[in-house]
C-alpha cells in the first residue's frame, strides 16, 4: 500500500480543481455541483464550498445515486449487491452548468450511468467531469474535464480514496 | 475490515471486480446484508432485517415519481405480467405504473378476458406465461397459497398482490414505510387494525409487519369479524374501538367489504360505523398526532366519516404515493435476487 495523496495534498488539490472551474466558469454559467454516492458526493460539498468562495457567490450542490443506471445490474457474477439509495438535488437542472464529481476516473462505466441519470432529471447546458483521481483503464470513452491528480497505476492494482467524513482519515492510497 | 468495505465499495462498479474476489469472499462471511429473495409470497416468512431492507430500497425509488422523467432503467427488456384472477384496481394500477417506471414490459392478465374461464388451470396459464418470455408474474388469486403454488413450479419471480385471506405482502409494506415515514420507526408504537379482520388480508401481512418491527398491534372489531385463530396471532384483540382509541399511535381503518360478508356479521351498516367508525367525535379523544391508515377504496361514512378521511391526521393518499415506491423496490429486488441465482 503506498499512499499517493496526503491530507494536505487533497485539500490543496481540491482547491487547485476549484480555481480551475472558476477561471472557465462565469456567474451567467449557473454552475451547480453533483456527487456521485459515496466519496463524490463529499468531494462535491468541499468542491461546491471553495468554488463558492471563488465566485462570490453560493453554489448549489447535490448527491447522484447511480445504482438504477449501472449496466451490470443483471449481471450474474455480481458478487456484490447494489444498494439502491436516494439522488438529493433540490434544484432544477435545465440550463445549469454540471461539474459532476467523482472520486477516482477508471473504466468511465460509472460517469456513462452518472450521464444518463442526469439527463433524466433535466437538460443542463453542460455537464462537466471534475474528479479528484484518474487513472488509466478507460472501457468507455470518457474523459475528465478537471482532473485532481493522475495516477500511474498497474492494471490489477486499485486506487482507494479515503475521506474524513466517510473513512476517518483524508488519503489516497494505491494497493 | 472497514477498509476492505471501502475497496469493495469502490470497486463495486468496475469491471475488474472479478480481481477482487477474495475481498468478497472475506464480505460474504461478514455481516453485509444481500436480499436473496426471488420470491415475495408473505411477510410471515420475512426477518425484521428483510422488512427494513425493502423499506430503505423503496426510499431511493420515491424520488423517480416525482422527477420530469418518470422512468429509470433497471428492468430495462424485462417483463412483467399482471395475473390478477380477482378484482382490482389500484393494486393493479400500482404494479403496472411500478413496472413501467422500472422500464420493464406489462402485460396484463386479467380473469374476464383470459382462457381461465375456458377451464385452464392456475399452473397451466403461469407456465404458458412463462414460455412467452415472462420474468415477474404479480398474481392475485381468492384462494390463499395460490402465489406459493405457483413460485414452486415456475422460473419466473412470483410477486403475491394478494391471496385469499392470507397475505398481500406489498400493501403491508407501504403501510409500514408511511408509519416510518410519519413516526421515525415502529418500535414501541401501539397500532390499532380495525374492521373486518377475518377477510382481511391486508390486516394479516400488516399484523406480521408491524410486529416483526417491534410496534404492539391490537386487532379491533366485532367478535363475528375477528379471525377464528386470533388467539396464536401475537396480538390483542378489543371489541370495543372507544376502549383503544385514546391509546394508539396508529390506527388502520379496514375497508368494509361487503362483496366478501357471508350471513349477518353486524346487524346493519349504522350500528356497524356507531360502534367501528372513526368518527369526528372519536378523533377528538385521540392523540394529537395520531396516523389515521385506510387500505383504500373508503366506504366514506361506514369506517370513517370524511371529515376525518380528508383531515390532517390522514396520510390515506401518501400511503397511495408510497405503494408505487415500495412496489417498485419489491420488483427491483426480486429481479435482482434471480439475476444473482444461476438458472
Amino acid at each position: 500500500m503506498k499512499v499517493i495523496l496526503d491530507a494536505e495534498q487533497i485539500d490543496k488539490t481540491l482547491r487547485r480543481l476549484a480555481e480551475e472551474i472558476a477561471a472557465q466558469t462565469s456567474r451567467a454559467d449557473d454552475p451547480v455541483i453533483i456527487g456521485i454516492r459515496s466519496r463524490g458526493e463529499i468531494l462535491a460539498e468541499r468542491l461546491a464550498e471553495h468554488l463558492s468562495r471563488r465566485l462570490n457567490h453560493p453554489v448549489p450542490c447535490g448527491t447522484l445515486d447511480i445504482t438504477l443506471y449501472r449496466d451490470d445490474l443483471n449481471a450474474p457474477q455480481s458478487a456484490d449487491q447494489p444498494l439502491v439509495r436516494t439522488t438529493e438535488i433540490g434544484f432544477a437542472l435545465d440550463d445549469k452548468t454540471v461539474i459532476l464529481v467523482d472520486d477516482v476516473l477508471y473504466t468511465g462505466r460509472s460517469v456513462r450511468a452518472a450521464l444518463s441519470a442526469l439527463i433524466d432529471l433535466g437538460r443542463p447546458k453542460a455537464i462537466r467531469l471534475a474528479v479528484l483521481v484518474e487513472r488509466e483503464g478507460r472501457e468507455f470513452p470518457i474523459q475528465a474535464d478537471y482532473t485532481g491528480y493522475k495516477a500511474e497505476v498497474r492494471p490489477g492494482q486499485f486506487v482507494q480514496v479515503n475521506l474524513i467524513e466517510s473513512d476517518g482519515k483524508d488519503e489516497v492510497v494505491v494497493e | 475490515m472497514s477498509r476492505i468495505l471501502n475497496i469493495v465499495e469502490r470497486h463495486t462498479h468496475h469491471s475488474s471486480r472479478r480481481q477482487h474476489s477474495m475481498t468478497m469472499a472475506i464480505m460474504r462471511k461478514g455481516k453485509q446484508f444481500r436480499w436473496q429473495r426471488k420470491h415475495l409470497i408473505g411477510l410471515r416468512d420475512l426477518t425484521a432485517e428483510e422488512i427494513h431492507y425493502i423499506l430503505d430500497t423503496a426510499q431511493g425509488f420515491e424520488q423517480i415519481s416525482t422527477r420530469s422523467v418518470k422512468k429509470a432503467p433497471p428492468l430495462r427488456g424485462k417483463v412483467v405480467v399482471n395475473l390478477f384472477f380477482e378484482d382490482s384496481t389500484r393494486t393493479r394500477t400500482s404494479f403496472a405504473l411500478a413496472a413501467s417506471r422500472l422500464s420493464a414490459d406489462v402485460v396484463e392478465f386479467t380473469m374476464k378476458n383470459s382462457s381461465v374461464s375456458k377451464g385452464e388451470t392456475l399452473l397451466d396459464t403461469a407456465r404458458n406465461l412463462e414460455s412467452m418470455g415472462v420474468d415477474i408474474v404479480v398474481i392475485r388469486h381468492n384462494a390463499a397459497g395460490a402465489p406459493k403454488l405457483l413460485s414452486r413450479n415456475i422460473n419466473a419471480c412470483v410477486v403475491n398482490a394478494g391471496d385469499g385471506y392470507c397475505e398481500h405482502p406489498t400493501q403491508a409494506l407501504l403501510d409500514v414505510y408511511t408509519i416510518r415515514q410519519m413516526k421515525g420507526s415502529l418500535e414501541g408504537l401501539k397500532i390499532a387494525i380495525v374492521g373486518d379482520i377475518s377477510h382481511s388480508r391486508v390486516a394479516r401481512s400488516d399484523m406480521w409487519a408491524m410486529t416483526k418491527l417491534g410496534a404492539e398491534v391490537t386487532l379491533v372489531g366485532p367478535p363475528t369479524l375477528m379471525p377464528a385463530d386470533v388467539g396464536r396471532l401475537p396480538v390483542n384483540t378489543s371489541y370495543s374501538l372507544d376502549e383503544v382509541i385514546e391509546k394508539v399511535d396508529v390506527i388502520n381503518m379496514l375497508r368494509i367489504q361487503f362483496e366478501r360478508l357471508g350471513g349477518n356479521p353486524f346487524p346493519s351498516i349504522r350500528e356497524y360505523s356507531r360502534y367501528f367508525g372513526l368518527t369526528v367525535e372519536r378523533m377528538q379523544r385521540a392523540k394529537p398526532d395520531i396516523v389515521v391508515m385506510h387500505p383504500g377504496p373508503i366506504n366514506r361514512g361506514v369506517e370513517m366519516e370524511s371529515e376525518v378521511a380528508d383531515g390532517t391526521n390522514s396520510v390515506i393518499l401518501r400511503q397511495v404515493a408510497n405503494g408505487l415506491a415500495v412496489r417498485m423496490a419489491v420488483l427491483f429486488l426480486v429481479n435482482q435476487a434471480a439475476a444473482e441465482t444461476p438458472a
